[in-house]
């Protein structure tokens, strides 16, 4: 059957749709992650640079390795490798050895994405499941932290960086000395809290003028990116709001009790992880529960979890791990939550009229 | 972006709402000011026998038998079944198959149109609506042959009619016309005010509703002002505009957004107080039953990109496609033709499908449309788009993972299938494009199909 010229075609309805498709989602987080990528690279120079570029490459080979053996066909265009690479090199230490980064990328994709099934299948945030290989085999080059804005930074690399594949990174001390920075001790200011119980001012933290991981030292930073992403209705704010009220929740009595031993509210907020986690992490998509209550649960659960281990665990941060256990929970949450349908029974009153009553 | 997409704005909305939903392009602007134009009588019309709810009408007339213009020809197949009456003054060509835009074919009836015929109506006489009871009316909308015009094609009479216990306290006119490209309601809101205001005292008085709310979404002010000016000052009939956002026509939506009350889950509007009648509908009952006449026509939009006049006409049942596609032009690029509109309007495989009472509007989409580029299928990244569209508030996501892993007992059982309508608002947020209104149609059959065979 013939219409003008054209074929009739026969498609079902609805005709009509949203021009907004998986790669623009993923593109916009892309640009939303690009000014943390561009402060980190500012606040640790060279070495953050190439940090970002080995594991997005790394990333995205391994993306391209794996559809391709599995037979997916080109799986890069929909930008969602270009995301994990980026948040991997964010979460790690600046002057992280290259060949670590490159192991960490590998494992992300290849371990916590590629074997699941790629884009939509993974149970966890790919990345983070990068980073949790690498602390445990590498936790000494993933604690060693140099200072921010050191002088010099975008004319040399730290000296971990370029460290030979398969061996340890060099101590960094003598380097660190030689920056003529004072009072820098290589720790975080999370580091600082839990074992000095001394707070970094939370203004520093805000603008992100400390020590830490390549991405995560600018909470105003992050939050702003995150906005952009939540007011576009491509991340849940939900999620990192439920974060940061679980995590102030979980830490004001203890503060209340002792506030010369555990961290007030607002440096929980502010330090470490946590503003990435939350925004950048935690919202990820296809790890975190579809329904609303569930994504304010999982996302109350994640603060809760970070402040505990924060406080109680052997480690000073606990972000990754609460990320990952709630992104495992995160069928079951959906599962409890399934929103009520409309025109359902409410609990406890009948809606539906018994017949024969008025 | 499209302005209203970004949901938090919603939050200055003025006019009442219901939660959920999408907001398309409405392309209303096409047709929106094109008044109601009579369209010429196509050569041969097609009357399906089935072209409502129920049982199919049988045929009164036989070959070679000439018929006058609004004369009955075919009569209802019981209570739940329409009369059907001749569109045009002509002789019955033959009773056979046509196609339909929903696949099967179907018995018709063939009208050969005698072009030179005043096609006066002559099958008519004048009575007084107000001292008919309320019995009476439900029998004459039946022998009027009406339908619900927006697109259900619900036998009229029969919702007039709640079931055992239920009273109907209130009436609600639809005129939301929430698909985009349409506005035949549009127009009879404005043309036809006096009709409308005339079928809603009709249908109060044969339901025994105290009060009747005309819902307006509010793209269409203009249609709000015009009753408003019509109506006397001590009146129980008021106009409500609504927001504009689809699926507002939906009439458990229009129910929520005017009266927020919810139609029980598996129920019926009857179930809290309420009957739902398209605008369109109601303007045909205040036309036809004073003058007891019969269904014999209706307004059509033609619209979209395909369409070279678009504009709203007024069709004779049984119209061939074609004719009409004919009269309003097509372009060279026009490869889509949808019957309804483009959220859940049916595209036609053939132009010789005849306009029924239930056809609201011929949408012709362009084989060059941004909507028509093939877009790739992802997997679901459980964004909860859907979950945010969905008007139900069903789980379109966790539906569709079911779907594709064939488990259509349990989306049924434990994630509320039936409730589904298949408005399309998941698919058309779908940033993975997967057809899940699709996947639920092929469920919800393979169910029913299940449970004859059990």
């Amino acid at each position: 059957m013939r219409l003008g010229s054209r074929q009739v075609e026969i498609r079902t309805s609805p005709h009509a749709k949203r021009a907004l498709g998986v790669e623009d989602i993923m593109r916009n987080v892309v640009y939303a992650l690009l000014p943390i990528a561009a402060f980190a690279v500012f606040a640790f120079g060279l070495s953050a640079l190439v940090l970002l570029l080995t594991t997005t490459l790394v990333c995205m080979g391994t993306e391209y390795l794996f559809s391709r053996i599995s037979g997916r066909g080109n799986t890069l265009a929909d930008y969602s490798v270009v995301i994990t690479g980026i948040l991997l090199a964010l979460t790690l230490p600046p002057g992280f050895p290259l060949w670590m980064a490159a192991v960490a990328a590998f494992v992300a994709v290849g371990l916590g994405k590629s074997l699941f099934g790629g884009l939509g299948f993974n149970v966890m945030n790919p990345a983070l499941v990068g980073r949790a290989f690498v602390q445990a085999a590498f936790p000494v080059a993933i604690t060693t932290w140099t200072p921010a804005f050191a002088p010099g930074r975008f004319l040399e690399l730290i000296p971990s960086t370029l460290t030979p594949p398969l061996l340890q990174p060099p101590a960094l001390g003598a380097w660190i000395a030689g920056l003529g920075l004072d009072g820098f001790t290589g720790a975080t200011p999370l580091g600082i809290q839990k074992f000095d119980h001394i707070e970094t001012a939370s203004l520093d933290l805000f603008f992100g003028t400390v020590p830490g991981s390549a991405g995560e030292t600018s909470a105003l930073l992050i939050g702003v990116c995150g906005l952009y992403l939540a007011v576009r209705r491509m991340l849940d704010v939900r999620i990192p709001l439920g974060v940061m009220l679980g995590a102030v929740a979980t830490a004001l009595p203890f503060w209340m009790l002792a506030p010369q031993l555990y961290p007030s509210p607002l440096f929980v907020l502010f330090s470490g992880g946590l503003m990435l986690g939350a925004w950048f992490m935690a919202s990820d998509m296809v790890a975190s529960p579809v329904t609303p209550w569930g994504a304010v649960i999982y996302g109350v659960l994640i603060g809760a979890l970070t402040v505990v281990i924060r406080l109680f665990g052997g480690l000073n941060e606990g972000v990754m791990y609460a990320i990952l256990l709630a992104n495992a929970l995160s069928p079951l949450i959906a599962a409890w939550t399934q929103p009520r349908v409309f025109g359902a029974r409410p609990r406890g009153r009948g809606l539906v009229r018994k017949p024969g009553g008025s | 972006m499209h302005f209203q997409q970004m949901g938090y704005l919603s939050l200055l909305q003025r006019h009442k709402t219901f939660s959920h939903g999408v907001y398309p392009l409405e392309h209303k602007e096409l047709t929106a000011g094109k008044p109601i134009k009579r369209l010429p009588f196509a050569p041969l019309l097609v009357i399906p026998l089935s072209q409502h709810r129920g049982q199919p009408a049988v045929p009164l007339v036989k070959p070679g038998q000439e018929v006058v213009r609004g004369e009955p020809i075919a009569r209802a197949d019981g209570f739940m079944s329409v009369p059907m009456h001749a569109p045009a003054t002509g002789v019955i060509k033959a009773i056979d198959l046509c196609p339909t835009a929903a696949g099967p074919k179907t018995e018709a009836i063939y009208l050969k149109v005698y072009q030179g015929a005043s096609q006066q109506v002559l099958y008519q006489a004048p009575r007084e609506p107000s001292l008919l009871s309320p019995q009476e009316i439900v029998a004459a909308t039946q022998e009027a042959g009406l339908v619900g015009l927006g697109g259900a094609a619900f036998p009229s009479h029969v919702k007039m009619c709640p079931p055992e216990g239920r009273r109907i306290e209130t009436l609600v006119a639809n005129g939301c016309e929430c698909e985009p490209y349409l506005t035949c309601d549009h127009r009879i809101m404005l043309e036809r005010t006096d009709h409308l205001i005339a079928g809603i005292r009709i249908a109060m008085r044969a339901v025994g509703a105290k009060r009747a709310i005309i819902g307006v979404e509010d793209n269409k002010l203009d249609a709000v002002g015009a009753i408003r000016a019509r109506l006397p000052a001590d009146t129980n009939i008021r106009v409500e505009a609504v927001e504009t956002k689809y699926p507002q026509g939906a009439e458990k939506m229009l129910i929520k957004s005017l009266l927020k009350k919810e139609v029980p889950s598996g129920g019926l509007p009857a179930d809290i107080g309420v009957a739902v009648y398209n605008v369109g509908t109601l303007a045909q009952l205040g036309e036809l039953l004073p003058q007891t006449r019969g269904l014999i026509e209706r307004v059509v939009t033609v619209s979209g990109p395909g369409a070279t006049s678009p504009g709203n006409y007024l069709v004779p049942i049984g119209t061939p496609l074609r004719f009409l596609l004919e009269q309003a032009g097509a372009t060279p690029e026009a490869n889509e033709v949808i019957l309804g509109g483009p959220m859940m309007g049916m595209s036609v495989g053939s132009l010789d499908v005849p306009i029924t009472k239930a056809v609201s509007g011929v949408v012709v989409l362009e084989h060059d449309d941004p909507g028509q580029a093939p877009r790739s299928v992802y997997p679901c990244i459980k964004c909860s788009y859907c979950l945010d569209a969905c008007p139900m508030q069903l789980n379109p996501s966790m539906l569709g993972q079911l779907a594709a892993s064939r488990e259509y007992a349990r989306m049924e059982d434990s994630y509320h299938l039936n409730d589904c309508f298949e408005c399309g608002c998941c698919s058309y947020v779908c940033p993975s494009n997967i057809p899940l209104t699709q996947y639920f149609r092929i469920a919800k059959a393979l169910n029913r199909e299940a449970k004859l065979n059990a």
